[in-house]
């Protein structure tokens, strides 16, 4: 093929996917960029530019740091713990087991449910009173509890419920990176008389790391962009003590109707995500090794 | 086998088995209380009595067939649409040279990042501005162009052997009959995976529905059910979880069925 057919011809082929994408994911990052700047349009009023107005605004915004923080403990919590309950459930299905097979699909399951689904049957389980939790609490002597209710224990009860859909998913990785490690390796540990830990911490641990960081960066971003169980199980509430980031946002656009203030929240959440995903990849690239 | 492997291997097993009950009983607690009356809902009871009324009044309380149709063209669309550009963009990407591919690579890749499911409120003005609010059309579109796929089937691609291509050049096949012939054939295993990893994603996926659906003819399954939840059931939650079980139904099925399927392909997604 001549040179400048094969242009032309890859172009052509790009384009279509080329088209959407950039209008369902270039343009509409900028236009959140551009519009921050402006003013929220309302009836005959058109949008304005206000400069850092929008910006101001956040930093003064009490409710904006409160869910940045509750953003930041649910990811700081729940990604340490589903990383690593996922290499410990990967590390027992791969070895030898009875009824391995069976409990593979228990730790698999809540990944193919809909977060929704999960979220109303999590609400079940945490009814004051006779919801299943209180009832084997309430067996033992223990008092209700308004799990959902109590702005202390509301993020916690939240996060238990992503653990629980999560730590399956990565599970997977994790085991996929398993079954390719050779067989030899244990072998040789073996006859080098390493004990099963000291073989996890020495060799398979340092063989996963590419898949840690493959997953780690998975799981901060699903912590930013999953809000769905939210919606079901607490709305944010009670006074925002389990709202999170992007929850936020769609109040602010959906409920509200104030786009400008929206957009600025969607920069911060763009711009958050960046820097968590570059400082992950030279944070644990460091330590990867790659094979 | 000496004594402490063996107590190694009691204690690697019951430990497996109790994560794995943990995990799996909030799914058999949601099956006990929607195939029993619900009086039984909040006590446990082994001898009551079995109904699968709640699944019928359930399906009759709100219109699920709809929902389910929705989703299931939903899906259907998005995969129909995922396939045909990801499948031209990864071509080009894999086996052509020309100015600008590194760039444009690059570009695709952001979107593992910056992805539509946070960008709500600009691609929610972008479809009031089309028209489009309100149709399946708009709910799957912002999802066609899957970065994430653009970028698997490249990788596939890659691996195809340069001489097949050579081969069926020799034959007289242009680029589009190549693409035909030699690459989507050996890439079947990616296109099931990326297939079911899509398919999962879009029948879950709720946010962005939510916002830019508002009638009973275009919200799929996991709206509606958020509505039903909502639209004051009383407390009744054997209706509750017979609904929330009809509606992760399909795929729970699914996944029983070709669990080896499901999990394999999730794996090879994972890899590349």
């Amino acid at each position: 093929m001549l040179r400048r057919t094969e242009w032309i011809y890859a172009w052509l082929l790009l384009t279509p996917a080329l088209v959407l994408l950039f209008a369902f994911t270039h343009y509409p990052a900028l236009i959140t960029l551009w519009s921050s700047f402006f003013s929220t349009p309302r009836g005959k009023r058109e949008a304005g530019f206000v400069g850092l107005e929008n910006y101001e605004t956040l930093l003064a915004d009490e409710i904006f740091w409160q869910v940045l923080s509750n953003n930041f403990w649910y990811a700081l919590v729940t990604i340490p713990v589903s990383i690593a309950l996922a290499m410990v459930m990967a590390l027992w299905v791969d070895g030898k087991l009875s009824g391995r097979s069976f409990i593979r699909m228990a730790y698999f399951a809540p990944t193919v449910l809909p977060l929704i689904a999960v979220a109303n049957i999590w609400l079940f389980f945490y009814t004051p009173g006779f919801g299943l939790i209180d009832q084997i609490r309430g067996s033992f002597g223990f008092a209700e509890t308004n799990w959902l209710g109590d702005p202390d224990l509301v993020l916690g009860s939240v996060m238990v419920v992503a653990i629980w859909k999560e730590a399956g998913f990565f599970m997977i990785f994790y085991l996929a990176a398993l079954q390719s490690i050779s067989p030899s390796l244990r072998e040789a540990a073996a006859i080098e008389g390493a004990g099963r830990w000291v073989f996890f911490r020495r060799v398979i641990f340092p063989l996963l790391m590419p898949t840690t960081l493959f997953v780690s960066i998975n799981a901060v971003i699903n912590a930013f962009r999953l809000v769905d169980h939210i919606f079901i199980l607490t709305g944010g509430g009670p006074d925002n003590a389990s709202s999170l980031l992007l929850f936020y946002i769609y109040e602010t656009a959906f409920k509200f109707w104030d786009t400008a203030y929206a957009s600025t929240l969607t920069t911060v959440l763009i711009l958050l995500l960046s820097a968590l995903a570059i400082g992950q990849f030279f944070f644990i690239d460091k330590r990867v090794h790659y094979r | 086998m000496n004594d402490g492997s063996r107590i190694d291997r009691i204690l690697n097993t019951s430990g497996a088995w109790f994560l794995g009950l943990l995990w799996f009983l909030p799914l058999v607690y949601a099956l006990w209380t929607a195939i029993h009356p619900g009086e039984f809902s909040t006590r446990l009871d082994l001898f009551a009595p079995l109904t699968l009324e709640n699944f019928s009044n359930a399906w009759n309380a709100a219109p699920f067939a709809r929902y389910f149709l929705n989703s299931f063209l939903l899906v259907t669309f998005i995969l129909a649409g995922q396939f045909l550009l990801c499948t031209l963009a990864a071509y080009a990407f894999a086996r052509f040279e020309f100015p600008g591919r590194n760039l444009l690579f690059v570009l695709v890749l952001l979107q593992l990042l910056v992805m539509p499911d946070i960008l709500i409120v600009e691609n929610y003005m972008t479809m009031r501005a089309l028209g489009l609010v309100d149709t399946i059309v708009a709910i799957g579109l912002p999802y066609i162009a899957s970065g994430f796929g653009i970028f698997l089937l490249r990788q596939t691609f890659k691996t195809v052997p340069k001489e097949l291509e050579e081969a069926a050049r020799v034959e007289g096949a242009g680029p589009i009959a190549i693409l035909w012939k030699v690459y989507v054939p050996l890439a079947k295993p990616t296109y099931l995976a990326f297939g079911l990893v899509s398919v999962s994603h879009h029948w879950n996926n709720f946010l962005w529905p939510l916002i830019v659906t508002n009638s009973v003819e275009t919200r799929p399954v996991t709206v509606g059910l958020s509505i039903f939840g909502s639209v004051d059931q009383g407390i009744d939650w054997s209706l509750i979880t017979a609904a929330t079980l009809m509606t992760s139904g399909p795929l729970l099925i699914a996944f029983l069925l070709f669990q080896r399927q499901f999990v394999q392909s999730f794996m090879r997604a994972g890899i590349k």
